[in-house]
């Protein structure tokens, strides 16, 4: 190898490379980043004899320490699931009101009914429980297949008219209007007798003409008085909660259509102590009371038996 | 060209041709220009005796007696709360200070502290000079201990010297062995005592040594072991000359009325040798002795004037008096004073000193105000403290009959050391009954928190339909064996907001 040229200026070789009477330093590289970058090859080398790295044509080497994520990961499950057998186990051996007189069991169900509520069932009712159309509001005292704790826990058992043998929600509302049981002019009427059940302002004529109707077509299940039936997830019509929307054209579009809410059972899905946990989430965020509301007497009955409404 | 390098006869190897290696192209660059860090000249401050230096000792055994007693001083407290006077309980988030107690909301108090000590810092500078930098900043104390082990295996300065010249022998062996040895025990201790500020300190005492001790303890002492080892054994001044930040700030502080340690050069001057019985006409009192410059710890003339270095300690007016009265001159040629001082007497004038000015006006009004602020809140600390985290989703129910509910959690916190029982309330909402989850609407929400913490209470509070704001403020308030607290927060009412 020829002798290298060295910059006055400098004092460094140059690489022997000119370009239009520009030559590059060979400038050589910082002690720090060299011993760093030969450290780095050391630690790479350890590496592979450690843990696993190369892959082969049938598997790869596996490392001195056996080190694998697999593993790892069954490892932690299996940690996972023998820290949560004493929550379990004392959830399954405790009825509802236990755990939910128990603050420090409580706190626990209500831990896993919130994870278990936001993977499953906020996709419905809301990642607050809050509900929306057509889909139940679980945060207030309305509760049509009833609001205690045992009523809860056996709704989110077998569902709502889900296919399970004993799901609820056996009735089910008719398409009054689509299956031509009614016809428009009596379906407007009855629209109107709602809104006057519920105690606001309605046409009188109308509700007058619709008392024959009501008694005819809906009293069977929603009562003479429009107060529902709990047992039978029958809805009050007197009160101020409205699944499907408390405005006339809301209240028409369901005499018309009868649409009929569907819950899908969890028994399946969820082991009994999970569906304890959710019971007790749902129960304590609406306010855990005993039994919320059964039948309130209704404000505006009155006004529709005397003929009244629409003042 | 002047500038160019001829590199060839610059790394001494004209005969050297073909590549040479990195490591010795390197090395020959950093030959002449002295690399990145100015080498350390290693400094043998002498000892000195009087009065400075006695207050300096006196001051060394003060604080080092706070820094190691205060941890195993005891304080009773009730229950099952530590008994340890001052403590910074990270795992139950409370500092403990004899009787005064502190949760982590409450670190204002903590940064309170803070700013008075910066605003006592300063005024003392404005005033004496960096006092802090010389008698108790704990950079100053240990290096002086160290120093202290340092003379008792190695003697004197001169001895230090001829050691550190000397070749290794047995002698220097067990010198140089013996004073590293008690340095890094001295070091450990310093650790060992700091983790007893963090956890009790006896259980954590038995725990240390049976290893049963969290592994924070071990690591803490470990570092602090490290750092004190290194920064009073080796590193000494140049903690405060390249690290502490500050000498740095000081210039700010100091002006022309500050005391600091001043070479008085009015008297000094001219200086030079002087013999027995020579006179002292037409010359200063400065015997050019150098006894001021080994006694310096930070290894500067202070007769050079004010320094950046200089941290204030006063062993050169020590050294120097000894100096003065041997030669029968007086005392202080150098001494506390201030440039303005100086000036006068040079101009022929009487000195001068005007402690109060402008600036240590500001700085002790500044003190006094946030003094009297931190006393006013640490003696009217709140026993309870509420804070209402309302529902965000839902933000409101409505409930069957038309009325509105919204949720909210109190955070009711007992700083007492004794149980409390409380009934919530709420104002503001028309028609507002409170509920507690399982309870019927309008019961007395009533909860008890246990001592020293906090409890989340849930409480449901139901109003009457037919508002007209969309919000409205009100306020919760718990009440009960003679304490209370309040907190605003904000009610939905659900009726639709004006477009």
């Amino acid at each position: 190898m020829a002798e290298r040229e060295k910059d006055d200026h400098t004092g460094t070789e140059t690489t022997g490379h000119e370009w239009d009477g520009i030559k590059e330093l060979d400038t050589p590289l910082p002690r720090w980043w060299l011993w760093v970058w030969y450290g780095s090859i050391l630690v790479a080398i350890v590496y592979w004899v450690l843990m696993p790295a190369w892959p082969g044509i049938s598997g790869y080497t596996h490392g001195l320490l056996g080190q694998s994520d697999r593993t790892e990961v069954v490892r932690e499950l299996k940690g996972l699931a023998a820290q949560r057998q004493a929550g379990e186990s004392r959830l399954r051996s405790a009825s509802l009101q236990q755990i939910e007189a128990d603050p420090e069991l409580q706190a626990y169900a209500m831990q896993v009914g919130q994870s278990v509520f936001g993977d499953n069932c906020a996709t419905c009712h809301g990642a607050g429980g809050a509900g929306g159309k057509g889909y139940p509001n679980l945060r207030d005292d309305v509760w049509l297949w009833g609001g205690n704790l045992d009523a809860i826990q056996h709704t989110i058992q077998v569902g709502v008219r889900s296919g399970h043998p004993h799901a609820r929600g056996e009735k089910v509302m008719p398409s009054f209007g689509r299956d031509q049981l009614l016809t428009e002019a009596q379906i407007g009427d009855l629209t109107e007798y709602v809104v006057a059940l519920s105690g606001r302002k309605a046409d009188a004529a109308a509700v007058g003409r619709a008392r024959q109707t009501f008694a005819d077509q809906c009293a069977a299940c929603h009562g003479p008085a429009g107060t529902g039936d709990v047992a039978q997830g029958i809805p009050n019509l007197t009160d101020a909660e409205w699944l499907y929307g408390p405005d006339r054209e809301s209240i028409h579009s369901q005499i018309w259509n009868g649409r009929n809410g569907v819950m899908p059972t969890w028994e399946a899905r969820f082991s009994p102590e999970t569906i304890k946990a959710l019971a007790v989430y749902v129960h304590a965020n609406a306010g855990g009371v005993a039994e919320p509301v059964t039948a309130t007497p209704p404000p505006a009955s009155a006004t529709v038996a005397s003929g009244a409404a629409g003042r | 060209m002047t500038t160019v390098i001829n590199t060839v006869t610059h790394r001494g190897s004209p005969e050297g041709p073909g590549p040479q290696s990195a490591a010795e192209r390197a090395r020959a660059k950093a030959k002449g220009t002295g690399g990145l860090y100015q080498p350390r000249v290693p400094i043998y401050p002498k000892l000195v005796h009087g009065k400075w230096r006695r207050i300096k000792w006196a001051l060394l055994i003060a604080t080092l007696a706070v820094y190691y007693v205060t941890p195993w001083i005891r304080w009773e407290r009730p229950g099952a709360l530590p008994d340890q006077a001052v403590l910074v309980d990270f795992f139950g988030r409370r500092f403990y200070f004899f009787g005064i107690q502190l949760w982590p909301q409450e670190v204002y108090f903590i940064t309170g502290l803070l700013v008075i000590a910066a605003l006592a810092l300063f005024l003392v500078t404005a005033l004496f000079g960096r006092l802090w930098c010389g008698y108790a900043c704990p950079q100053t104390v240990w290096t002086d201990l160290f120093i202290y082990v340092e003379r008792l295996f190695e003697g004197d300065r001169n001895a230090r010297m001829r050691l550190a010249a000397a070749p290794w022998s047995f002698d220097k062996l067990w010198r140089k062995g013996g004073k590293h040895a008690i340095w890094l025990g001295v070091a450990f201790a310093t650790g060992g005592a700091w983790i007893f500020y963090f956890r009790d300190a006896p259980t954590l005492l038995r725990e240390f040594w049976t290893g049963a001790a969290p592994l924070t303890s071990y690591l803490s002492c470990a570092i602090l072991t490290a750092t004190t080892y290194v920064f009073a054994g080796h590193m000494r001044e140049q903690v405060c000359i390249y690290m502490c930040p500050w000498p740095r700030i000081q210039g700010a502080m100091l002006d022309d009325h500050s005391l600091q340690v001043t070479y008085r050069l009015d008297r000094g001057e001219t200086r030079g040798p002087h013999k027995k019985g020579q006179t002292w006409d037409g010359r200063g009192d400065c015997i050019d002795c150098h006894a001021c410059v080994v006694a310096c710890p930070m290894g500067i003339d202070i007769r050079n004037g004010p320094q950046m270095e200089c941290i204030n300690c006063g062993l050169c007016i020590d050294a120097c008096d000894e100096i003065m009265d041997r030669v029968g001159r007086p005392r202080d040629l150098i001494a506390y004073d201030t440039d303005f001082a100086v000036a006068e007497r040079t101009a022929g004038r009487p000195a001068s000193y005007r402690f109060v000015r402008a600036r240590t006006l500001y700085y002790a009004v500044a003190l006094v105000l946030v003094s009297a602020l931190v006393g006013w809140g640490l003696l009217n600390r709140q026993p309870l403290d509420l804070h209402a985290l309302r529902d965000r989703n839902p933000m409101f129910v409505r409930l069957h009959d038309g009325s509105v509910r919204n949720g909210y959690t109190l955070k009711i916190a007992n700083r007492t050391f004794t149980p409390k029982t409380v009934e919530v309330t709420i104002t503001g909402v028309p028609g507002a009954r409170l509920s507690a989850p399982g309870e019927p609407v309008g019961a007395v929400v009533r909860t008890t928190v246990p001592a020293n913490e906090v409890r989340g209470l849930r409480v449901f509070v139901t109003s009457t339909p037919g508002a007209s704001a969309a919000s409205v403020a009100a306020v919760f308030a718990v009440r009960g064996d003679g304490v209370s607290a309040e907190t605003k927060t904000t009610f939905l009412t659900g009726a639709e907001s004006a477009p």
